[in-house]
């Protein structure tokens, strides 16, 4: 697996054309998101192709779709992190407004603070993310000897718990606690938030937990369905609009 | 260059609920109102309508309704011994920024604060003792009574199309309703919402411990219903997307559905949006205030706006910045214990148990704003004895959810890892048959909480940010920790498969994750000017036609949340303006 990567990300380096290196397109469903997703599949909306990325290099893609692979993993819950589009979610995110710091109070000075007083670094969220994989690729490089993508699982795994319960920190100095809190809560958008964002392929986020998405209109469904399952095949803003 | 405009009767800075309500009510007296609106106009059938409107991302994770922080915000801090530092982002509390401010993106809980409040030193201390309330605890009485806001209480649950059941109509008991209520005239508008399966669970539970559930009063409406002002409401859908989202369905009671469009048919109104308030003008004598100045944020231009009125109706936050900006009273200073404006800043507290129940399907995602059961039997039962336990104040207990939706809330039992297959069955198992009981707690009102002005940084008007001082104290950690336990006794009882129990907090209060949008105190009411800064009509003591009007004259903080009195008081305010202080400009309340 590590080695198809690796592989691939060395091609799209030194091709020339890069679009020719799009990779396959299918989205790989799970059976039972086939299943509820049975017409849908049927046009599934392009795969993440190395060239459609607006922010992430290379390296930053190869790292991206290693990591949501890992914490999303294909199985008979769902499709895998990079089939649900979660990297193509983050991508755009950090692309776009939100990534650039809209809303964002960016005037110093510039102090760490106390963890009570929230984020306080002079980094919109795309420079963080950006540090922070520069950071865990230059960690695992000293641990592993490879970069994050190219390390086998059981090390991912490693190098995730250590970013989650802070064990370890960053040569350059970007706090991890904070770099691991906008890592997670994005990885969930792209999961959950709606597809016209790119995450949440299919609404297959959605239907794992059985949320049936924008349709809303429940007033005779709460004693209807109180205490049953309610039938789901979700709905996001683009089905309706 | 500032162009002077020419002199309206009335300024009224924001256009949430307190500013829709005074510029209804007084362009109705034939005052010319004109109101001033930071934020954009926008409206239900544009803005809140399907299917844009059900995006979570958008509204509850981006804030889109809510204040730009790159633009103006605070810096916060947990004592005077910390640097306050921005709060670069929104978290803890989300107001509003658009034509009516929170009041759109609210939930509805309303709820009427009794004497238990209002006169809440008087009842310690003849309760227990002058000495039961510790020598930093600043409360103090409101100057008001119930019995003299019942009549306009009546009048904001039925412009806003409150669901519910009243517990007391004038002094007599009804089953189902809160029996620890104030005695009201009449009931709610409109029948409680249907039971979601858990706050039937829970209404079960704590009946059979012996409390006395009851469903939460609130502003979605359970039937189409038209308000007294002609304002038509939808039935509520039980969408899910409440707190944080317009209402597509023009069911939860709004300003910019009710009031606001009434004032805008009103020609003695006129409304100016993308319109930023940023000083409030004093005269020369410093009796009076002669208008605000403001700026366009659409293009930068500044404008003078005289007026014979001004009314501060820009959120409980903004209100206390403006009067500090403006030079308005004397500043509050914790050390010295004088000067009012900026004192008694109050927050809330909580503890939270989440239920799971496998195989139960709660089915989240149908929920109303305020579908939720409650208990009161520790917050404004007042056999409900305090001695033992050594608090001021109280909590009350709901079981329900919040805003469950799927980025927010996914709950999995504790010790579930937070990414791989083992997380992902958790939470394609647990997100419908869990369900949360939570405490909601007052916090009083403490010598070291307060606001001033930031010594370091500003706004995007080159103006200081105001700084906030808080944290719990020793009163709410006592409270947190019977809090906790009776919830974790209720979620006992009901036999959950597994259980995350609450647990008091004991950290410093932090500006994330979202806690709720209840800030209080700043320019406390209170009867004279040495303890408050505006009297018992929201004037102010210094400029008697200046009237300050929000949850920031609140001089400390119930359990409740704040808009039932905040909606009362508006048009308390509304009606001395009209009826007295018009005919007769002055104090209407001699200091
Ligand atoms: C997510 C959420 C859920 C809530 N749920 C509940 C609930 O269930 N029950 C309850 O009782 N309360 C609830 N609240 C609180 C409730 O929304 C407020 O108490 C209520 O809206 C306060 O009314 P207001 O007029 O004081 O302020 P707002 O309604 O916020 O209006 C203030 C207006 O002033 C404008 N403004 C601010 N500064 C300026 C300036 N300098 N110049 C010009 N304009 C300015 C703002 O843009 C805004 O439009 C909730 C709040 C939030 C955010
Ligand atoms: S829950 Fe009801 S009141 Fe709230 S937004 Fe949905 S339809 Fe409107």
């Amino acid at each position: 697996m590590t080695g198809q990567e690796f592989d691939r990300r060395g091609f799209l380096k030194s091709a020339v054309v890069v679009g020719a290196a799009a990779a396959s397109a299918a989205t790989i469903a799970s059976p039972e998101v086939a299943q509820a997703e049975a017409p849908a599949a049927a046009t599934p909306s392009a795969g993440p192709d190395a060239a459609d990325y607006a922010f992430f290099n290379l390296d930053e893609a190869a790292f991206i779709e290693a990591l949501v692979d890992h914490m999303i993993p294909a199985d008979e819950v769902s499709p895998k992190g990079t089939d649900l589009g979660v990297n193509v979610y983050i991508d755009r995110a950090l692309a776009g407004s939100w990534g650039k710091g809209d809303r964002l109070y960016m005037q110093g000075p510039w102090k760490q603070g106390a963890p009570s007083q929230g984020y306080q670094l002079p980094l919109t969220p795309a420079q963080l993310y950006r540090a922070g994989i520069a950071a865990t690729n230059a960690h695992c490089l000293k641990a592993y000897g490879k970069t994050f993508d190219r390390i086998e699982g059981a090390q991912r795994e490693e190098v995730l718990i250590s970013l989650s319960t802070g064990k370890i920190s960053f040569d350059n100095g970007l706090p991890v606690r904070v770099f691991w809190t906008t890592l997670y809560q994005t990885v969930i958008e792209g999961m959950f938030s709606d597809p016209i964002y790119g995450g949440n392929r299919n609404k297959a986020g959605w239907a794992i937990i059985g949320f049936p998405g924008i349709i809303a209109v429940h007033r005779d469904h709460v004693e209807q369905y109180r205490g049953k399952p309610f039938p789901t095949k979700p709905l996001g803003i683009s089905d309706m609009s | 260059m500032t162009t002077k405009l020419r002199e309206v009767d009335v300024v009224i800075v924001g256009l949430g609920w307190t500013g829709g309500i005074l510029s209804k009510e007084l362009a109705e007296a034939g005052l010319k109102v004109v109101a001033l609106e930071r934020g954009a106009p926008r409206s239900s059938e544009s803005d809140y309508s399907l299917p844009n409107i059900r995006d979570e991302l958008r509204y509850v994770v981006r804030h889109d309704l809510m204040q730009n922080t790159a633009r103006d915000t605070i810096t916060v801090r947990n004592n005077p011994q910390q640097e306050a530092l921005p709060m670069r982002r929104l978290g803890s509390f989300l107001p509003g920024e658009v034509v009516g401010g929170s009041g759109v993106h609210w939930s509805g809980h309303t709820w009427r604060w009794t004497d238990m409040e209002f006169k809440i030193r008087s009842n310690y201390e003849e309760r227990y003792g002058k000495k039961f309330i510790p020598d930093d605890m600043t409360i103090q009485d409101w100057g008001i009574s119930y019995a003299e806001l019942e009549p306009y209480y009546d009048k904001f649950e039925y412009t806003a199309a409150v669901s519910g059941k009243a517990g007391n109509i004038g002094g007599r008991i009804q089953a189902g309703g809160n029996p620890f209520e104030a005695p009201r005239t009449r009931d709610y508008p409109l029948p409680p919402l249907t039971p979601i399966l858990a706050s039937e669970m829970f209404t079960d539970a704590a009946r059979n411990a012996g409390y006395h559930p009851f469903p939460r009063p609130s502003a979605n409406a359970s039937q189409p219903y038209t308000n007294p002002d002609g304002a038509k409401f939808g039935g509520c859908q039980y969408c899910g997307y409440c707190q944080r989202f317009g209402c597509e369905a023009n069911a939860k009671g709004s300003p910019h559905m009710t009031v606001i469009p009434i004032a805008m048919r009103n020609p003695n109104f006129e409304l100016r949006t993308h319109s930023w308030v940023t000083k409030v003008l004093k005269d020369s004598d410093g009796k009076r205030v002669t208008g605000v100045t403001y700026t366009n944020v659409l293009n930068g231009e500044e404008f003078e706006q005289p007026a014979n009125i001004v009314l501060l109706c820009a959120y409980a936050i903004n209100n206390v910045h403006l009067m500090l900006l403006s030079g308005l009273g004397q500043p509050y200073d914790p050390v010295a214990q004088t000067g009012v404006i900026g004192k008694n800043y109050c927050y809330q507290t909580g503890a939270a148990a989440t239920l799971f129940f496998e195989g139960k399907y709660f089915n989240p995602f149908m929920n109303a704003g305020g579908s939720n059961a409650t208990i009161d039997d520790f917050n404004t039962n007042w056999a409900f004895d305090r001695a033992p336990l050594n608090f001021v104040g109280g909590y009350n207990l709901s079981g329900g959810f919040n805003t469950p939706l799927p980025i927010g809330y996914r709950p999995v039992p504790s010790g579930t890892p937070q990414w791989g297959s083992d997380w992902k069955r958790a939470t394609a198992k647990w997100y419908q048959t869990a369900m949360v009981i939570n405490a909601s707690g007052s916090v009083m009102a403490n010598r070291y909480n307060c606001y001033d002005l930031d010594p370091t940084y500003r706004n995007a008007f080159g103006q200081p940010l105001m700084r906030m001082t808080f944290d719990y104290r020793d009163n709410e950690h006592k409270m947190g920790r019977h809090a906790a336990q009776i919830v974790n006794d209720i979620a006992k009882s009901m036999n959950p498969t597994r259980l995350n129990a609450a647990s008091a907090r004991t950290d410093p209060w932090t500006v994330v994750p979202y806690q709720s949008t209840h800030n209080t105190g700043g320019t406390i009411m209170g009867t004279n000017p040495r303890d408050s800064a505006v009297n018992r009509y929201l004037q102010s003591w210094d400029c008697h036609n200046l009237f300050v009007v929000g949850a920031n004259v609140f001089p400390h903080n119930s359990s409740y949340n704040p808009t039932g009195p905040v909606g009362a008081l508006a048009y308390w305010t509304a009606d001395a303006i009209r009826n007295r202080y018009v005919k007769n400009p002055g104090p209407l309340v001699q200091a």
